[in-house]
């Protein structure tokens, strides 16, 4: 075993550790902003995961989009919400709990099988290296055109819809109520339709 | 276009004429660069800290630190120094842990994108090939720690701060890499050191700040309002928040931040000299000059000097923009938190996805001029 090999090994290691323990971390632990940030920690360390195998593009990715957006929204949802709540035993919870712990383990059996069956034959063609950017892109334009262009759907519809809650103007509670009884319909202050240009200016 | 010196191939190649195998060699010579790029950002900061003081003195007709040490120089070594012996407190009823790992958060992704910045041919730690792609992605990581330090300071200057930091730097990541794109897309590809290299040939005509005449704007504002400079500083406004997220912070954390500040705005200066100044160009090409004194490519002399003029011209390109971004603190005042997100979602995202447009009409159009 030559240094390269055993750099790998320790370092493939102290990664696995490090993205168990984080994920560990984020069931278990009882406050919200921890799990938070030990999130990010998972995210960090399958990024570490994908340099090892060579894939620098994904890892890159995957700091980018897990680390820098959607865990910076979580942690950003989560210090805005400022809801103090007395917390209300729910009755029959345990149906609740219950049906999570068969939910995830029928999840882990699933998944252990497909570990356990799948041959995992070591691929032999030469990685990609720097150049698999070129790689999938080629990929998303030939025979993953239709999963990439779904996503991208899914993504605008995603956008089309934050738009939408974003100009829905803040309702007190008590008209929330009223609004509700009109199903399907987004509670909405009624207001005059603007002919053109910013309408923050008109109110 | 010539090698250039390959410092690292001579040096393992020194190393193994001494008998050594040529991976220990290797492994030798890895932490050289790294060491030098630490200290070389360092050193960076403080000439930025000197800079700041001095051009603000000058923008206020004041006359700025003066006795310590000649021009002041030593000034930014004395607020070191301060630093270093102040007393690390931490708020009693603040979360440690976090508070400690905050800005250590900050500063590492500022730190470890210096390994992209070239300043020549084989002057760089690593020409990854998803170079400029790799400082976006760390940049992203900085508003975790932000957001951390906020939260740990459990005071809420400190938090609205850090939340600040986080809205800002989301909104803003998107314009900068819009904006970075359309250089990628004329130079086909992410790694730094082709995209200097798709500039040389002409000199200053060849620079990229011709063909990217509206994504250089986007580009320096959104990397001020990623540094947090005046006029996007919301973040630390102290009329409003005491400081932000640094309200509670004293001795080497409060300096950690400090520094993670100024190197991000001397990374993002080198980055812009590389993406739209042609890097470590000159303004006419060195090979045009060699060729009309008849010298040789390949002389070692003119190589060394060639290098010498690299890293010179990427500095001062660097400190050039320093100077205005210092220049634009004293000239332009705080926008508003609404003004911003209005300037980076509703303006800023929308004229750089049509710059990406043009730039790709461009290049099919044009593919002699716009790399094709």
């Amino acid at each position: 075993m030559n240094l390269a090999e055993g750099v790998q090994i320790v370092s493939f290691g102290i990664l696995s550790v490090m993205m168990l323990g984080a994920a560990i971390g984020v069931v278990l632990l009882d406050s919200i902003v921890y799990s938070a940030f030990l999130l990010g920690g998972v995210f960090i360390s399958i990024a570490g995961l994908y340099l090892l195998l060579n894939a620098d593009f994904i890892a890159a990715a995957q700091v980018l989009i897990y680390v820098g957006a959607v865990n910076v929204l979580i942690l950003f949802a989560i210090m805005l919400v400022n809801k103090r709540q007395e917390f209300q035993p729910v009755p029959r919870a345990w149906i609740r709990k219950a049906a999570t712990a068969a939910v995830c383990g029928g999840i882990f059996a699933l998944l252990s099988t497909m570990v356990l069956s799948t041959p995992w034959a070591i691929s032999s063609a030469t990685p990609a290296g720097d150049a698999s950017v070129v790689v999938i892109g080629l990929h998303f334009f030939s025979d993953f055109l239709l999963p990439f262009e779904l996503a991208s759907i899914l993504l605008l519809m995603a956008l089309i819809g934050a738009v939408v809650l974003a100009r829905r103007e803040f309702l007190p509670d008590d008209d929330f109520e009223k609004a509700q009884a009109e199903a399907l319909k987004l509670p909405e202050r009624p207001r005059e339709l603007v002919p053109s240009g910013r309408n923050e200016t008109v109110k | 276009m010539n090698p250039g010196i390959d410092l690292q191939g001579s040096f393992i190649e020194s190393l193994k004429s001494f008998g050594l195998p040529p991976g220990v060699a290797k492994v030798l010579w890895m932490p050289f660069p790294m060491l030098i790029m630490l200290v070389g950002a360092t050193l960076g900061v403080f000439t930025l800290v000197w800079l700041e003081r001095k051009i603000s003195a000058a923008a206020q007709q004041r006359i700025g630190p003066e006795f310590i040490g000649p021009l002041g120089i030593l000034a930014p070594l004395a607020d070191g120094l301060k630093l270093v012996f102040k007393e690390d407190v931490v708020p009693a009823k603040a979360d440690g842990l976090l508070f400690t790992l905050g800005p250590a958060i900050v500063v590492i992704p500022a730190f470890l994108s210096y390994l992209i910045v070239p300043f020549g041919q084989n002057m760089i730690i690593t020409d990854v090939g998803m170079g400029i792609f790799l400082w976006i992605a760390l940049s992203s990581v900085v508003p975790i720690g932000l957001l951390m330090s906020g939260y740990a300071s459990n005071n809420k200057y400190s938090l609205l701060g850090g939340l600040r930091a986080a809205a800002q730097s989301i909104s803003y990541e998107l314009p900068l890499a819009l904006s970075v794109l359309a250089i990628v897309l004329m130079s086909n590809s992410l790694s730094t050191v082709d995209i200097v290299n798709q500039q040389t040939g002409y000199g200053i005509l060849g620079w990229n700040i011709w063909r990217q005449p509206v994504g250089f704007l986007i580009f320096w504002i959104a990397a001020l309002a990623e540094c947090e400079r005046i006029p996007f500083d919301l973040p630390e406004a102290e009329e409003e928040l005491v400081a932000g997220y640094q309200t509670e912070y004293s001795g080497m954390k409060f300096a950690l931040f400090y520094i993670g500040s100024y190197v991000n705005l001397t990374l993002s200066a080198l980055l812009f000299a590389v993406l739209y100044l042609g890097g470590w160009e000159f303004f006419v090409p060195i090979g045009t000059i060699a060729g009309f004194l008849n010298i040789s490519d390949t002389t070692p002399w003119l190589q060394v000097v060639a290098a010498v003029l690299g890293i010179g011209m990427t500095l001062l390109k660097a400190y050039f923009l320093i100077f205005i971004a210092i220049l634009m603190r004293w000239t332009v005042p705080r926008v508003r938190i609404d003004q911003l997100l209005d300037l980076g979602w509703k303006f800023l995202l929308p004229v750089s996805l049509v710059n990406l447009l043009i730039t790709a009409g461009l290049k099919l159009a044009f593919p002699v001029a716009f790399g094709g």
